[in-house]
């Protein structure tokens, strides 16, 4: 038997997990730096996959299989795709740094109580949920799947409520308050969501008596497993409803900004640069390959939800005045973005989600994380409380326009390959809906450049005159990720080549049954 | 003069026939060990009560209790060993208990429930020392008034309330026969001698004596009502088929019954007896496991009574009953399926949702267990509704996971005190996790298996009852009970906040240290949240082989 790689993949975080939580209560750098650790080891491994991951084999690769629970006919089933090799790749590309930015956001405040472990706790929780993200990314049964989908809720959510900026305008209690007002919104939203979706997976159970992706697609494929189309429809809208909590969709995104906002910055980078992809890739794996049907069903009304997103998100950005919930409603209109990308149908569109899902991921983190050293050196969120920055911390404003620029998607910069494929692949088929998406990329250039001349520029407040720019370790937090973003802006290739064969499969799973008549049409 | 000697032919022939041939009853002693040994523990307890010197009661109780306990589950494991909970199941003791796999799986359960439960009674750590003895939970003298001079005394001489011991194991040993009973009298007395004890041991609580004796009363009345319309339920089924055996009334249900009773010749068959007997019947048994709308006495018993007997009832009550449930619809009334699976749909939603949205508004800590007990009671009910083998099996491993999950969570509530014995106001219970991680740590992961996450025993069971549900044709039920978690996780989570996020408040509880014996208890129940969580799948074809019943 070959070595597991994949579930060495997901069980390395999770064993850090562990190790972590246990490091006595005074040796909290030890935690730290074994937190650390183990995340740069998961990232070693990541790239072992992606170096054995041949984008032209199968399907599915390095796969394990074996008997799990055989009375609900779950079984322990790991591949990856393209798409996935991809995701997991960027998870465990972040992990590191958002450890390291991370450093001191869970130092406690109090150190008498020798039982309270906090910092333990919150790199155990990080790890915690690298593993279980890996795990959702690898899973092909979609029970298995499941499992981790749902279960990942709880360590978000003790991240999201226990651990807060350190400074806050309305004092402490306040901001203990609305943090877990923002934990349990975020809970609740994705567990109602997961609960829907618990009910379509039972049954998909009932109707096709197994879990397996592979031979339930396969099955539908070759016609062996007939779906009456509303019994299809209804499961379809069971499991999107769970992911597009996830994404977040509009309507259906309220809690991240509450959760972002309330969150430290490295917690924001796990809520939508990590865990939220696990949402949008479903999408592509789950609704896509099990539903084709519905799917192109359910395509005109899941547009426009996108767009609505695109611009609804766009509108609110600009008019926040808290720098993270700003961020959050960014990436509520980037989320859209991908959403439209995989229902456009097309395969610049799937293509160009899956990078975006990537490129969104690290530019929200250099964004995100520079926000965060920001926010932990003034103690204030507000916009309103900065100004002329870029005179006292010029490091620390160059990289933020950069992580700025990166979100407006300006040309150079990775999001923007990505972004133009998205709304290229979207516009041959619906080209109104495509019009429409492109004034979210004006509204972006808005909101960016809005934040950054408000805080970055103009006469330097008294408030941040003394602020120092970033140190050591958020130098090495920002740089990689940085030049990441520009290396892929220029050359997306490395990623496109995984990517692409893939999306090819997922394309070619739908064309099976529908010859897509309406491009034909358009020629 | 034909009728009147149809009449006398009924005693004419009885008389013709010699005594002695009546048959000396045949018991299968070996088949119906389980009970036998519990019930002869019970009565040596008593014995031990009136013989052995008082400082030494405790002790000697515990070792009868625990051995007997032991010893019972080593023979339920020989005899389903033996093949008697699939090949050779039968009949036992004249057609009163059926020995089978369903019998087996949930004696299995209760016995390694009231194990559990045993050692939460056991406790004698957690309470601070009166007068230099130790003492448990229960009253020093059940007897005694409340605030009496009498009471005072018996606090002062150090007197234990011991007889809860043999009150327990009487309790079990009515649980043990309640879901193997095959005929309807069987089933009542058993039902009787699993509620009496428990009303006794509801009246026992240490603090707060008169909210446990109001308690007691409240059970007590509300039970003595279920308990008359089971029995009223029963005659009515008796005059409908003139039999007390379930496998005849399944008979004469289906219309397959060879002969007519001449005595009940007028009213055998009528399905108006048949329908109001099963109605009351089954009224029954749902007050006993807790269904609305029958559900009323749960929150106050909860409450009141003693932690530890709340742990035992809440989980082995419910086990005996929903078994008791199971074997009345599928061994007696299948043939009445599609007048009894409408009623338990709306019943099964009602309570699902009724428990779940009722459970929002608590501050009790034991009062939001008992509305999450009641919610749970919905989504077996589910299951229950399948009406297929894979419905029984769910049932009997939901039932397993559960009841370890409820005994563990009431020993962790056994353990936040303050001056006045457990503070189970929520308010008391903020910020825990900052007092005590390990404990909050534990009482979370019990809330995340009662919320039904994923690798808790809590998601297993669920995913169990509700596959079966969705096979069985009831998907709208499933729906429902997703909404119905989605709501029930909301307070969960809401302790879960205020034990995690909450600032400590400087007069909160402590934590106290418990004995090994609580320690087993708690470790126990979360090993089993966990195992049967992460690998349910031994225990599940263990649920599966136990799934059909004899008849």
């Amino acid at each position: 038997m070959s070595f597991p790689l994949l579930t060495a993949t997901a069980a390395l975080p999770a064993i850090g997990a562990i190790a972590t939580a246990a490091v006595p209560a005074a040796r909290r750098t030890a935690a730290k730096w074994l937190a650390l650790l183990f995340s740069l080891a998961t990232l070693v491994l990541a790239i072992v996959v992606l170096v054995r991951f041949d984008p032209d084999g199968d399907r599915y690769q390095l796969t394990e299989s074996h008997s799990w629970i055989a009375d609900f006919g779950v079984r322990y089933e790991l591949g990856v795709d393209g798409i996935a090799v991809a995701l997991i790749a960027l998870t465990a590309l972040l992990i590191p740094f958002i450890v390291l930015a991370g450093w001191h956001d869970a130092d406690p405040l109090e150190t008498g109580n020798k039982r309270w472990r906090p910092t333990q706790g919150f790199f155990a929780l990080i790890l915690a949920v690298e593993a279980m993200v890996i795990l959702s990314f690898e899973a092909t049964d979609v029970f298995l799947f499941y499992i981790f989908f749902e279960a990942m809720l709880i360590p978000m959510y003790f991240l999201i409520g226990g651990f807060g900026d350190r400074a806050h305008e309305h004092g402490e209690e306040k901001a203990a308050a609305q943090r877990s007002y923002a934990a349990v919104k975020f809970l609740l939203y994705n567990l109602a969501g997961g609960l829907i979706m618990l009910a379509a997976v039972i049954g998909l159970y009932v109707v096709a008596g197994n879990f397996s992706l592979t031979e339930i697609a396969e099955a539908r494929a070759n016609g062996s497993l007939d779906m009456a189309t509303s019994t299809e429809r209804w499961l379809f809208l069971g499991f999107f409803f769970a992911f597009a909590v996830k994404a977040p969709l509009w309507p259906l995104h309220t809690w991240l900004p509450n959760a972002m906002q309330e969150s430290t910055a490295p917690v924001a980078v796990l809520i939508t640069a990590v865990v939220d992809k696990v949402g949008t890739f479903a999408m592509l794996r789950f609704c896509l390959q099990l539903f084709p049907e519905a799917s192109k069903w359910a395509t005109p009304v899941i547009l426009v939800l996108a767009v609505v997103s695109i611009i609804y998100g766009a509108l609110l950005a600009v008019g926040q005045r808290d720098i993270k919930r700003l961020i959050a409603y960014a990436s509520i209109s980037h989320f859209g973005f991908i959403i439209m990308g995989i229902f456009a149908m097309t395969s610049q569109g799937q293509s160009g989600a899956t990078l975006y899902m990537v490129n969104h991921g690290i530019s929200t983190a250099v964004l995100m994380l520079i926000a965060g050293f920001l926010i932990s050196r003034r103690g204030s969120r507000l916009i309103a409380d900065y100004g002329g920055v870029q005179k006292v911390a010029p490091v620390l404003a160059g990289t933020f326009l950069i992580g700025g620029l990166a979100t407006l998607s300006l040309p150079g910069l990775a999001p923007f390959v990505s972004e133009f494929l998205v709304l290229v692949g979207t516009f041959t088929r619906y080209p109104v809906i495509g019009i429409i998406a492109t004034f979210g990329i004006v509204l972006a250039a808005l909101y960016t450049l809005v934040l950054y001349q408000r805080t970055m520029t103009g006469p330097v407040k008294p408030e941040v005159a003394a602020m120092p720019d970033l140190r050591v370790r958020e130098i090495a937090v920002v740089a990689p990720l940085v030049v990441l973003l520009v290396f892929l802006g220029v050359y997306p290739k490395p990623v496109t080549d995984v990517v692409n064969p893939a999306v090819k499969q997922t394309m070619s799973d739908l064309e099976k049954k529908d010859p897509r008549p309406e491009v034909e049409a358009a020629k | 003069m034909s009728a009147t000697a149809a009449v006398h032919s009924l005693w004419t022939t009885a008389a013709a026939d010699p005594i002695s041939k009546i048959d000396a009853p045949k018991i299968e002693y070996g088949q119906l060990a389980p009970t036998l040994i519990v019930v002869g523990a019970a009565i040596i307890g008593i014995l031990v009560e009136a013989f052995v010197p008082r400082k030494s009661r405790y002790y000697v109780q515990m070792f009868v209790a625990v051995v007997a306990l032991a010893a019972a589950f080593a023979s339920v494991v020989a005899l389903a060993a033996d093949g008697y909970a699939t090949t050779k199941a039968g009949i036992a003791a004249m057609g009163a208990i059926a020995v089978d796999g369903p019998a087996l799986f949930l004696q299995g359960t209760i016995l390694l429930t009231a194990l559990v439960g045993l050692f939460t009674f056991a406790e004698r750590r957690l309470d601070p020392e009166a007068h230099g003895n130790r003492v448990d939970s229960f009253a020093a003298q059940a007897a005694s008034v409340p605030g009496s001079d009498s009471e005072q005394r018996a606090v002062k001489a150090g007197f234990t309330t011991t007889e809860v011991f043999p009150l327990l194991l009487f309790a079990v040993a009515g649980m043990l026969v309640f879901p193997a009973a095959n005929d309807l009298l069987t089933l009542f007395v058993a039902l009787e001698v699993l509620s009496l004890p428990l009303y006794l041991l509801c009246a026992l609580a240490r603090r707060k004596r008169l909210m446990s004796q109001e308690a007691a009363v409240k059970y007590f009345l509300l039970g003595a009502f279920a308990s008359a319309f089971l029995l009223f339920g029963i005659a009515l089924l008796y005059g409908y088929a003139g039999s007390m055996s379930y496998a005849t009334i399944a008979q004469v249900v289906e219309g397959t019954v060879p002969e007519v009773t001449p005595a009940l010749a007028g009213t055998m068959g009528n399905d108006a007896l048949l329908l109001v007997g099963a109605a009351l019947l089954i009224m029954g048994l749902l007050f006993k496991v807790g269904a609305v709308p029958f559900h009323m006495w749960t929150p106050d018993v909860y409450q009141g009574a003693p932690t530890p007997v709340t742990g035992f009832m809440a989980a082995a009550t419910k086990v005996a009953a929903f078994g008791a449930l199971l074997r009345i619809l599928y061994v007696v009334l299948p043939g009445l399926r599609w007048d009894w699976r409408p009623v338990m749909w709306a019943v099964a939603i009602v309570t699902m949702v009724v428990g779940a949205v009722v459970a929002i508004t608590q501050t009790d800590i034991k009062r939001l267990l008992a509305y999450s007990a009641i919610s749970h009671a919905g989504f077996i009910l589910a299951g229950v509704i399948a009406a297929t083998p894979s419905g029984v099996s769910s049932v009997l491993f939901y039932l397993a996971a559960y009841s370890f999950v409820t005994i563990g969570a009431f020993a962790v509530v056994t353990l936040v005190r303050d001056a006045g014995g457990e503070a189970t106001h929520l308010s008391k219970w903020a910020g825990l996790g900052r007092r005590s991680p390990l404990v909050a740590a534990v009482f979370a992961v019990f809330l995340l298996a009662f919320a039904g996450i994923p690798l808790t025993s809590g998601f297993a069971g669920k995913f169990a009852v509700f596959k079966a549900a969705a096979e069985g044709g009831a998907a709208p039920l499933v729906v429902v009970g997703v909404i119905a978690s989605a709501i029930a996780a909301f307070f969960y989570i809401r302790v879960i906040v205020l034990m995690f996020f909450s600032e400590p408040r400087p007069e909160g509880p402590t934590v106290a240290v418990p004995s090994p014996l609580t320690m087993t208890a708690i470790g126990v129940g979360v090993a089993v949240t966990v195992v049967l969580g992460v690998a349910p799948q031994y225990f599940l074809e263990l649920a599966g082989d136990a799934g059909v019943f004899v008849r």
